[in-house]
């Protein structure tokens, strides 16, 4: 929207005034509203200077440069509901146990500096942008400038923060020797140990570093990764990216658990992230757990998961629901009424079957029941296998725990060999973070580590 | 292996249904299926009858296709015997011409040996499928020879994979053939195809998977012909449709056959070729997965 403003300035130049004077002159309420700014605070002017949208950003009063219009929808960037935004700075970090949001975009990163001083900077400049990007500010730096690309890339411009949440880990080959790291790499973190059955694509694994971005609107989400990897530009390369969906919240008035792309329910059997007992059993790593410097954070593993979307759409309805152990409907356990049941694994069918089979997804997932995750997985469409002419769709796998060994681990084994459900999906990609703990004011991501 | 709905299952299905059609209508959907249907005593007890009442009419189909499992399977241990045979006595190039023909008599039947526990596993795992450890069977073996180009190391796989192969004859009496076990089983043969064949992962090293995926497709052809006059009875139009998809899968496939009776390794196929081949499987398999209808409800 914004952009559209300055297009029409820029195609409609006063004939005789020249580029710069319209440059100058261009918007007076913003630089109005800039002076006076600066006055008050005593900085001094600093017109046209990078300051400028310093100050605008940390007043948390704008979003962007007020237009020309006062009053213009364009220009309503104050009154942010609380529940639209979550502050970056924290015991932990967000887009962990926050409710899921719409949409999520996953960058996945090569660092490409060799030491640990350039590996800092980019944590920093990742640090002062998302403090912005989830606050719904523009990015800092030029954006006015007709002479330079704006610092922002401007599509989230006039759009609320639409609960954006940032959340960055290290990968195991970030403890390597280049960043005199290895010392510091916590007993028990790499990369997840080849299951049965896995067919992953070295072009879908690993990372230096993992951002995860979710907001409920796709294009906020969207802005925040392409603005992380375009400051990475020269520190860090793109691996692999992800873009992933699940049901809209306004779709689902009832706030019912989200169905998967099979149809069924998923992640019933959630922990609730309202128990913060809980989450400190499950999720955030403890003191005790070593590794002093992911006290806080939390392990995330990450599977790509491709579903045969082909073939599961003519599965039968009954074997659809053995294969997960439960109703498609309700989603609740076979032989049960209802969703949060727990389901009676010892009953039996009158041939003496198991009413839930041995291999149904939700028995073997469940194993003894001891060992529970977080998990927060999306939905992932990336158009069409060139191959077959099928569909490449899936389930992008992401769950936080205190432990991968202990969690993930085993539970991925028992559902590697004998879960039904390993019929009708596919294991493309792999990648564990050791996502760091929440960054206080003042402080920078990964400041526990370096 | 499934769709057999017991009596209990069906109705606690339905009331799971009809409450989570939610606050609107919430009784109509119950009462409409109750009590406007104009037989509604007659129709209640097809429905609860209707897998005691099938058994006798699928005997005819159920006792075909026994004949047929039993005849590939004797043909696949004989097979398999002179491939073991080969391989046990170094002939490298006599073993991988036995290799994927052997494999076919098994392919058309694999639902039942998927129906008999490990037995799969045992003989047709590929690397990654099972623990290292536990890789067995003819996957192993075509590792050896097309890989590795030699058949040492390879005497013990080859007679495990015979008596695998003799156990499945042995086991194979014990299947409980169902008209249910056919109906997927005509799927699974093409799913079968779908996940692995057709895009080239099945056979990795001797690259052989047209064998596999013509045999996937005679299986689940057999299956569809036993079953046509209850098909064709029960709907028509369907029984129409399959069999022309049938066809066109067939025409698609008909180019790569060779003049010895074998077919063109994969990786002489076209990005264009597989992916026609797949979408051709894919029209297929969709009215195929239809064929449940001639089980009732």
């Amino acid at each position: 929207m914004s952009k559209k403003k300055n297009d029409e300035q820029q195609l409609n130049p006063t004939p005789d005034a020249g580029q710069e004077s319209a440059s100058l002159f261009r918007k007076p309420v913003s630089r109005r509203d800039m002076l006076r700014l600066a006055g008050a605070s005593g900085v001094g002017l600093l017109l046209g200077g990078s300051g400028a949208f310093g100050i605008m950003a940390a007043t948390g009063a704008t979003k962007q440069p007020a237009s020309d219009k006062p009053g213009s929808p364009d220009n309503v960037t104050t009154g942010i509901p609380d529940a639209n935004r979550y502050d970056f700075y924290g015991q932990h970090q967000t887009g962990i146990t926050t409710p899921s949001q719409n949409f999520m975009c996953f960058a996945s990163f090569d660092l490409t500096v060799s030491d640990a001083a350039g590996l800092k900077s980019l944590l920093q400049a990742w640090t002062r942008a998302s403090a912005s990007l989830m606050a719904g500010e523009l990015l800092d730096g030029q954006n006015e400038n007709l002479n330079l690309p704006p610092a922002d890339t401007g599509e989230a411009a006039g759009l609320t923060p639409s609960r954006i949440t940032i959340t960055f880990g290290a990968g195991p080959s970030l403890f390597d020797h280049r960043f005199g790291l290895a010392g510091k790499k916590p007993a028990g973190f790499g990369d997840l140990p080849p299951f049965n059955g896995d067919n992953l694509m070295p072009e879908w694994c690993g990372g230096d570093l993992g951002v995860q971005i979710c907001a409920d609107d796709m294009q906020v989400a969207f802005h925040g990764m392409r603005n992380l990897i375009r400051i990475a530009r020269g520190s860090a390369v793109l691996r692999w990216s992800q873009e992933g969906f699940q049901r809209s919240t306004e779709s689902d008035p009832n706030k019912a658990t989200p169905r998967n792309l099979m149809g069924f329910k998923d992640g019933t059997a959630n922990p609730s992230v309202q128990d913060a007992a809980m989450m400190n059993e499950v999720v955030w790593v403890q003191p005790e757990d070593g590794a002093g410097w992911m006290t806080g954070g939390s392990y995330m593993a990450v599977r790509r998961i491709r579903m045969r979307i082909e073939v599961w759409d003519r599965s039968s309805l009954s074997d659809q629901e053995n294969t997960f152990g439960r109703y498609r409907v309700s989603g609740a356990p076979l032989g049960s009424q209802h969703e949060f049941d727990r389901g009676d694994m010892e009953a039996k069918d009158t041939s003496g079957k198991p009413v839930i089979p041995m291999n149904s997804h939700m028995r073997v997932a469940r194993g003894d029941g001891k060992m529970q995750i977080l998990r927060r997985p999306y939905s992932y469409s990336s158009g069409m296998d060139n191959t077959t002419g099928q569909l490449d769709a899936g389930l992008f796998f992401i769950s936080y725990q205190r432990s991968l060994e202990k969690q993930f681990i085993p539970m991925q084994q028992r559902l590697a060999q004998i879960d039904a459900l390993n019929e009708y999906i596919q294991h493309i990609g792999s990648a564990t973070f050791a996502c760091f703990p929440g960054v206080r004011q003042g402080g920078y991501i990964g400041d526990t580590l370096l | 292996m499934k769709a057999r709905y017991t009596l209990p299952a069906v109705l606690l299905l339905s009331s799971v249904l009809f409450a989570a059609c939610g606050n609107k209508e919430e009784a109509q959907p119950a009462a409409n299926n109750t009590q406007t249907s104009p037989t509604t005593a007659a129709a209640t007890d097809t429905k609860a009858a209707a897998p005691a009442a099938s058994a006798a009419d699928f005997k005819d189909a159920t006792e075909q296709y026994r004949t047929y499992a039993i005849s590939e399977i004797d043909a696949f241990v004989t097979e398999t015997e002179k491939f073991t045979e080969a391989v046990k006595a170094g002939k490298m190039d006599e073993a991988k011409k036995l290799y994927a023909p052997a494999r076919m008599h098994y392919e058309r039947i694999e639902p039942i040996a998927e129906a008999l526990g490990n037995l799969d596993p045992d003989i047709d795992a590929r690397q990654g499928d099972v623990d290292d450890k536990d890789w067995r069977g003819f996957h192993k073996i075509e590792q050896g020879l097309w890989e590795k180009k030699t058949t040492d190391g390879m005497s013990e796989y080859a007679d495990r994979l015979l008596q695998d192969a003799k156990l499945l004859r042995a086991k194979v009496e014990t299947v409980d053939i169902d008209a249910g076990l056919l109906v997927t089983g005509a799927v699974e043969l093409l799913n079968e195809v779908s996940s692995s064949k057709v895009t080239g992962e099945e056979e990795r090293y001797s690259h052989t998977d047209l064998y596999d995926f013509v045999a996937n497709v005679e299986g689940a052809q057999k299956i569809y012909e036993i079953l046509k006059p209850n098909l064709a009875a029960k709907d028509p139009a369907l029984e129409k449709q399959i069999g022309e998809k049938f066809e066109a899968l067939n025409k698609e496939l008909a180019p790569f056959a060779t003049k010895d009776g074998g077919y063109v390794t994969y990786d002489k196929l076209s990005k264009e070729d597989v992916r026609t081949l797949s979408q051709n499987l894919d029209a297929l398999a969709e009215p195929l997965s239809q064929m449940g209808t001639i089980l009732g409800v």
